[in-house]
């Protein structure tokens, strides 16, 4: 199996599965970090109660989460023509892949903001800080490390999504996997793509925890 | 003396699941210039509330407080944020940003305000000299005691320029030695800045350290309000004594008990009054509790005495009113 062509495609699949991974996290955190900021400070206990703002957005988050991410793939494919011009490849995927992370994202940007102390957000509160401070400055800047972590793990969620990508002839690893290995009975060449996929979810997950550990000053 | 702070007919009703809850009701008191004020009151007695009120964190149900002659109730968004930064406040688990160093959780309210960073770092070195903790700017919060940590609070509060600060139970999370330096701390702050204090405890020995006036609030209302003496040597109310008196509740359990309780100042502490009341009557008293404490540099102590039933024990209170000591019954019966 070991043909110079077959390396060269399992090379391409990785960056293009790193292509997407990455361009898919990086605007799903722009369209999921505002809604998980939103959604932190509309709720009831937040520094802008707004009910009504906090149950749309909450009720939109949770009606995209719960449509299967193959489902979501086929359903979006008219907004990927729109945006992309076309359905399938690399750069087509990233739009389904967007929507599907991104009230995942907001979810776990919200769990990582609401923890940060309130009586931190009082005493910036007490010093006259306006909202955009508070959020700024307390909260984005006190939750960092939870935040890191949770780009980590929406970052590994996204390859695993990518992958499934693959079954529509979304590019990447993940379609090689299916082509070769599903359809035409490679299974060696379905490892090795596993292998490779293993391999990158270790490293995402060992830098950004190291990352957030190096930023975090909470231990002494 | 000039009012900065009137709290007028204030009232808060939170809703809870169960309905209202009131947690205040209908509080007034008006606060000094440059003076030490204290309120006072049991937990759950709306001190934490009342405190908020203050600077409008929570906003009164009814009433208005009025800072510095401008009613903050009546304010814009906009202009309540800039009354706040006169108004600073520290808090019992200090609040610090736990990941800026002590240097840059002083230059907090500077950056808020618009001040150049490099004007904020001088004025924040210095004013971490003025609580001792220059040579932990770069520390950050975790790597301090308690005490450390609440001077940085007291520093980042004085980098806003306060006029008025608020102390919410500011010394409650410190052991008795710290916080006789914190509220050192205070009193040279409110001394060299001119800066009124607000404290709110819930131990009356940190009122008689540092406050010239008090108010007692006792479930949402304003039981009893005067001067620190005053309410030391003869509280009105039940709550009052609840607060003041030390050993209030062993008080309650020594039954068929004639109770009284006498406090005394440098002046009538050099007398041997309880030795010369038993010789003069030739009858024995006891002495439930006794204590001293320095306040303000002068000794005030109070005692609780179980006296003879009877007429004798009547006399032996004339006696003690004339050797002009504060003198209060506590429990009169027999059973």
């Amino acid at each position: 199996m070991w043909s110079k062509d077959m390396i060269m495609m399992l090379v391409e699949g990785t960056g293009d599965t790193l292509y997407m991974t990455l361009m898919s996290t990086l605007f799903g955190y722009i369209l999921g970090l505002p809604m998980g900021i939103i959604l932190t400070i509309t709720d009831k206990d937040g520094i802008r109660p707004h009910a009504a703002v906090y149950k749309v957005l909450d009720f939109i988050v949770n009606l995209v989460r719960s449509i299967p991410f193959l489902i979501l793939l086929i359903l979006v494919i008219p907004l990927t023509r729109a945006i992309v011009g076309k359905s399938y490849g690399s750069t087509a995927t990233i739009v389904p892949l967007v929507i599907a992370a991104a009230p995942f994202i907001a979810r776990m940007v919200e769990s990582s903001l609401k923890e940060v102390d309130k009586g931190v957000i009082e005493a910036a509160q007490s010093m006259g800080a306006g909202t955009f401070t508070i959020i700024w400055k307390v909260l984005l800047a006190e939750a960092r490390t939870s935040l890191l972590v949770g780009v980590t793990i929406a970052t590994g969620t996204i390859l695993g999504y990518s992958a499934m990508a693959g079954t529509v002839g979304g590019g990447g690893l993940g379609d090689i996997a299916i082509r070769y290995g599903y359809y035409r009975y490679q299974s060696d060449v379905m490892i090795v793509t596993i292998v490779i996929l293993v391999v990158l979810v270790q490293i995402l997950q060992g830098l950004g925890m190291m990352i957030s550990k190096k930023i975090d000053r909470r231990r002494a | 003396m000039e009012p900065i702070i009137q709290v007028e007919h204030v009232s808060k009703t939170f809703q809870s699941t169960t309905g209202p809850v009131s947690a205040l009701n209908d509080v007034s008191f008006t606060i000094d210039k440059g003076e030490i004020f204290g309120i006072i009151g049991l937990s759950g007695a709306g001190k934490s509330t009342l405190v908020r009120c203050l600077n409008l964190l929570e906003r009164p149900t009814q009433g208005d407080v009025i800072v510095n002659g401008s009613n903050l109730c009546a304010m814009t968004e906009k202009q309540l944020r800039e009354s706040r930064r006169k108004i600073g406040m520290i808090f019992q688990h200090f609040n610090l940003l736990m990941q800026r160093n002590v240097l840059d959780n002083v230059c907090f309210p500077m950056e808020i305000a618009g001040v150049s960073r490099r004007k904020a770092r001088e004025r924040a070195l210095e004013l971490l000299r003025t609580v001792g903790l220059e040579d932990k700017a770069r520390s950050y919060p975790v790597q301090l005691s308690g005490g450390q940590k609440q001077r940085v609070a007291i520093a980042r509060v004085l980098a806003g320029d306060p006029e008025i600060l608020l102390c919410d139970e500011a010394t409650s999370a410190l052991d008795p030695q710290t916080t006789k330096s914190i509220l050192e701390l205070l009193q040279n702050i409110n001394r060299t800045y001119g800066i009124t204090i607000v404290v709110i405890t819930h131990e009356m020995s940190v009122i008689q350290q540092i406050c010239n006036r008090v108010v007692v609030l006792d479930h949402g209302e304003l039981a009893e309000s005067g001067t620190v003496e005053a309410l030391f040597r003869a509280p009105k109310t039940e709550a009052a004594r609840r607060l003041i008196i030390t050993g209030m509740e062993q008080v309650e359990q020594m039954k068929g008990a004639r109770l009284i309780r006498l406090t005394f100042d440098n002046h009538s502490s050099f007398e041997p009054v309880i030795g010369n009341l038993v010789l003069q009557y030739k009858t024995p008293v006891n002495i439930m509790y006794a204590n001293t404490r320095d306040v303000g540099g002068m000794a005030q102590g109070e005692m609780i005495l179980q006296l003879p039933d009877g007429e004798i024990g009547d006399r032996m209170i004339d006696y003690l009113r004339e050797k002009s000591l504060g003198v209060e019954v506590l429990k009169d019966y027999v059973e």
